[in-house]
């Protein structure tokens, strides 16, 4: 191998260059860094915004934001019934509680809940009888069972989740199982007394 | 070997395309739409920007609203505008209140949830605008057998696209040239490409009320649903060029910073 | 590597050092992109047109494994997820024009690659499987572009698979069936646009890997150089890096503004608007023409108007337009001359601009209707595409007298740059100068 010329790579010129800016060494040095740092900074930049488009496409389109919010009638379930609706592409459950089950669940002490809240924290003002949760197992994500007609509704009268054996009662809060919290509770309003909009 | 073999098959096929070339070409006849045909007119929109070089234009909101006006009132009986829902019409300058009433006030298919039959409900905002027919065959059966395109790409689908659609649109005062016959139904139009187009002349003065007092001439109206149906075709235009001008000065400076460590990499290097 | 005086990978810190020992990839970078492949000195600016075809891939393949993700690759869905993407998707608009324009634009690069190549005879010995790839690779860029067109499936689309899948139906007795099975029905349909979709995403990863042999080829030899004179010692040569890494580091960003001056200023310049119009089998517009870089051969396919010699015209059209790639495989046999560089070649130099306007000409050809004097023209501008390359190339080899060659690079540089000769490093490389005529071989 070639030893010699390992060093300078740039052999032609290369003895010239040093004598042209041996006297401004210094000088030379730190202006050769600011303008590299410039370049690989400025790239650098460039590199991460360039990237942002590619990570954002992956996030929600705009028809799906869209779809953000959902208007629900509830004017025909009865109650003791519910029924199951579509909210981003989630299961929500709407149940029109009757008054022995408002009253099962008003009777738990909190004390003994693994996530402790009471009815009156997941209704509404004025429309105690109405919850309405996301039919998504706070576990690994199944659907429980009970809120159709003829479902095994658990242990305690509320949703019965069978991937892993969950138990929810009649405020769709977490009494038995491997679930760690209630049902969730998404953000709705009542824009009529029958009209309801999740979102 | 190898030049040999090419140089005959050079030769062949050189031969092959010198006697088409030298063939006697029959006298082509001539194509007497071809001149009568014309090309778009020039015309102008704000969004062209200065120079019309369209670099910095922005859509013009209240000429964008009189467009959808004039397309509602006129080319949505039949024209569809399936790409746009109602929820886009925000771009417009409407607000959250306005687009929910603009949908509310249209029928869009829907199943009756009783019965299931094919029924209608008012639009929602997330509704794209619906269709006036139900499918191409109604389309047809209900223009002569022509069927009105989609408005949605209008503009990006013709060549030139603006200037064609409002040169179509005021087309329709040329005198017929004498001895050209137009077929029964039709109607002359130079701009079109067949000069003889389905759609009857669509717009006549003072056709709509505009709400801001613009005075509703055939040449305002076409200007305005042009500029309308440009939206609609490229939503994306201004924030394109937005991005794209910071894009072009970035780029700019990082090319000036790359040929500064080029110069100083290279310095003193013979080449 | 073949230049011993090459620098030699030297991993200082501990962890690059571990890592050498294990996986030799940093020095694999090192030799392929790095200081350790020397590069002639003086080559010019036509030679950052092989890093930019490299960026241009690497850009479509981005954006397209992107576009992926919110395509539908069904006859009645295509058209509406292609306007999803441009009006919903976050971004959408951009990534799909990058990705349309990105192809014409990786096809420009490569034009100008090729002439360049074509010029300082980068397809002679001993580098003609360089070339060869490179020609691979060119066909393979042609049909991924044709079949990423089609999935749009707008008017453009459909047509275009139609027109050009009906090409193989010039095949004597099995035509029929070979098209049949291409698009999988009696018309393009749903089975051709799944399978083009496949194809699509498939081949750009096989034209990586060519790409990738392609260099390891080109390492080799190392790169040509204006004057063609063979590299001859270590006086004639840089390190990749960081001389070249900088310099195609500016080519790159010129070629950014350029690409970004058309993605947002202007993104449907180089498109057809029909395909804004979806696909419909039942209505043919009213001038069908290919992409803009599919015109020369367009012009060639459409230019035998005449059977001859038993042959129907469109199959002379059909073996024509293949031929005119095909031809370039055996360049580096037809051309003979041993100087590599048409600066030294004075004949050769005028018919090799003769053939940069006779393509320009094909291209003008190629995207103008089928009728006269267009056909005509495009009829002897065919004739002078297969004569330069057939003809004219083989017979140059043998009547020119090229002009005499610079001794080395190294020398040809400080000639051109009015150095004195005082500075010159190491005497290595005067013993070659009398082989410098005649390459070894």
């Amino acid at each position: 191998m070639v030893s010699t010329t390992e060093a300078h790579p740039g052999a032609i010129g290369a003895g010239r260059m040093g004598a042209a800016e041996a006297g401004h060494e210094v000088d030379g040095v730190r202006r050769r860094d600011f303008i590299y740092v410039a370049t690989g900074a400025f790239a650098g930049v460039g590199a991460a915004a360039v990237a942002w488009p590619f990570i954002n496409q992956m996030n929600p389109s705009a028809d799906v934001l869209a779809l953000a919010s959902v208007e629900v009638d509830v004017s025909a379930i009865q109650p003791g019934q519910s029924i199951k609706t579509i909210w981003q592409s989630k299961p929500v459950f709407v149940r029109n509680l009757t008054a022995k089950e408002q009253q099962e669940a008003d009777a738990v002490p909190l004390s003994e809940l693994r996530d402790p809240e009471s009815l009156a924290d997941r209704t509404l003002e004025g429309h105690r009888n109405w919850l309405i949760t996301l039919g998504v197992c706070t576990h690994l994500g199944c659907i429980p069972l009970g809120a159709a007609e003829g479902e095994n509704k658990g242990d305690y009268g509320g949703y019965f989740c069978p991937c892993h054996g969950s138990h929810y009662d009649t405020a769709a809060r977490i009494r038995k199982g491997p679930a760690p919290t209630n049902l969730v509770v998404p953000n709705y309003m009542f824009k009529s007394p029958t009209l309801v909009e999740i979102g | 070997m190898v030049r040999f073999l090419g140089f005959g098959a050079g030769l062949i096929f050189v031969i092959a395309l010198l006697v088409g070339a030298l063939m006697p070409r029959e006298a082509a006849v001539e194509d007497p739409i071809k001149k009568i045909h014309l090309y778009p007119e020039a015309a102008r929109w704000q969004q062209d920007g200065p120079l019309g070089m369209g670099v910095f234009g922005t859509y013009d909101r209240a000429q964008l609203q009189r467009g959808f006006q004039v397309y509602k009132e006129v080319c949505s009986a039949c024209h569809g505008l399936e790409r746009i829902a109602f929820r886009n019409l925000g771009a417009l300058g409407f607000s959250e209140a306005e687009v929910k009433a603009l949908a509310k006030a249209r029928e869009v298919p829907s199943l009756d949830p009783q019965t299931g039959e094919p029924s209608t409900r008012p639009a929602l905002p997330s509704d794209h605008w619906p269709s006036p027919y139900p499918n191409e065959v109604a389309a047809r059966a209900a223009n002569n057998n022509a069927l009105p395109p989609d408005l949605s790409l209008i503009i990006k689908a013709r060549p030139d696209g603006k200037r064609y659609v409002h040169s179509l649109l005021t087309g329709y005062d040329k005198p017929v040239p004498q001895g050209f016959e137009i077929t029964e139904g039709l109607h002359f139009n130079p701009y079109f490409h067949s000069v003889a187009i389905a759609m009857a002349r669509p717009l006549n003065d003072e056709q709509v009320t505009y709400a801001d007092g613009t005075k509703a001439t055939v040449d305002q109206m076409s200007m305005d649903v042009t500029a309308f149906l440009h939206w609609a075709s490229e939503p994306e235009l201004e924030r394109r060029r937005q991005i794209g001008v910071a894009t072009l000065i970035f780029l700019g400076i990082l090319t000036v910073l790359a040929w500064l460590t080029y110069r100083k990499v290279w310095a003193g290097v013979a080449h | 590597m073949s230049f011993p005086w090459a620098n030699h990978y030297e991993p200082k810190h501990p962890l690059m050092q571990w890592v050498d020992q294990r996986l030799p990839l940093p020095r694999l970078v090192y030799n392929a992109v790095g200081a350790g492949y020397p590069v002639p000195r003086n080559i010019n600016y036509w030679y950052n047109f092989g890093v930019l075809a490299g960026v241009a891939l690497m850009i479509q393949i981005l954006t397209g494994v992107v576009l992926a993700m919110h395509y539908s690759a069904h006859v009645t869905t295509a058209f509406d997820s292609v306007e999803h993407i441009m009006r919903n998707v976050n971004s959408g608009w951009l990534i799909r024009y990058m990705h349309a324009n990105g192809a014409s634009f990786f096809f420009i690069v490569v034009y100008v690659h090729i002439f360049r190549g074509l010029y300082y005879g980068s397809y002679k010995a001993p580098r003609e499987v360089v070339w060869m790839l490179g020609v691979v690779i060119f066909l393979l860029m042609m049909a991924t572009a044709f079949m990423g067109y089609v999935l749009p499936w707008g008017q453009m689309s459909f047509w275009g698979a139609q027109v050009i899948t009906s090409l193989f139906s010039a095949i004597p007795l099995v035509g029929e069936a070979v098209r049949t099975w291409l698009v999988g029905g009696f018309a393009p349909d749903n089975a051709t646009l799944t399978r083009f979709f496949s194809l699509h995403y498939l081949l750009p990863f096989v034209i990586l890997g060519v790409v990738i042999l392609k260099i390891w080829a080109l390492h080799i030899p190392g790169s040509t150089n204006p004057t063609g004179v063979d590299v001859k010692g270590p006086q004639d040569t840089l390190p990749f890096h960081p001389y070249f890494t900088a310099k195609d580091f500016v080519g790159i960003c010129v070629y950014l503004m350029i690409f970004a001056a058309f993605v947002f200023f202007m993104p449907n310049s180089l498109g057809h608007p029909d395909n804004y119009i979806p696909a419909n089998p039942l209505s043919t517009p009213a001038h069908i023409v290919p992409e803009w870089y599919f015109w020369p051969f367009y012009a060639i396919l459409r230019a035998f108007t005449v059977n001859f010699l038993w042959i129907p015209a469109k199959l002379w059209g059909v073996i024509a337009m293949f031929a005119a790639i095909i031809l370039l495989f055996f360049l580096p046999w037809l051309d003979s001359s041993r100087v590599k560089s048409t600066s030294y070649r004075p004949m050769y130099r005028i018919w090799f601009w003769v053939l940069v306007v006779d393509v320009l000409i094909l291209a003008w050809m190629g995207g103008a209707p089928a009728e006269e004097p267009y056909v005509r023209i495009s009829q002897i501008a065919s004739a002078y595409y297969f004569a330069h390359f057939l003809i004219v190339l083989p017979l140059l080899s043998w009547f020119e007298k090229p002009l005499p060659l610079p001794n080395s690079i190294a020398e040809s540089v400080l000639a051109k740059s009015g150095h004195r000769d005082d500075s010159t490093a190491p005497a290595a490389g005067a013993g070659h100068a009398g082989a410098a005529a005649a390459p070894a071989e």
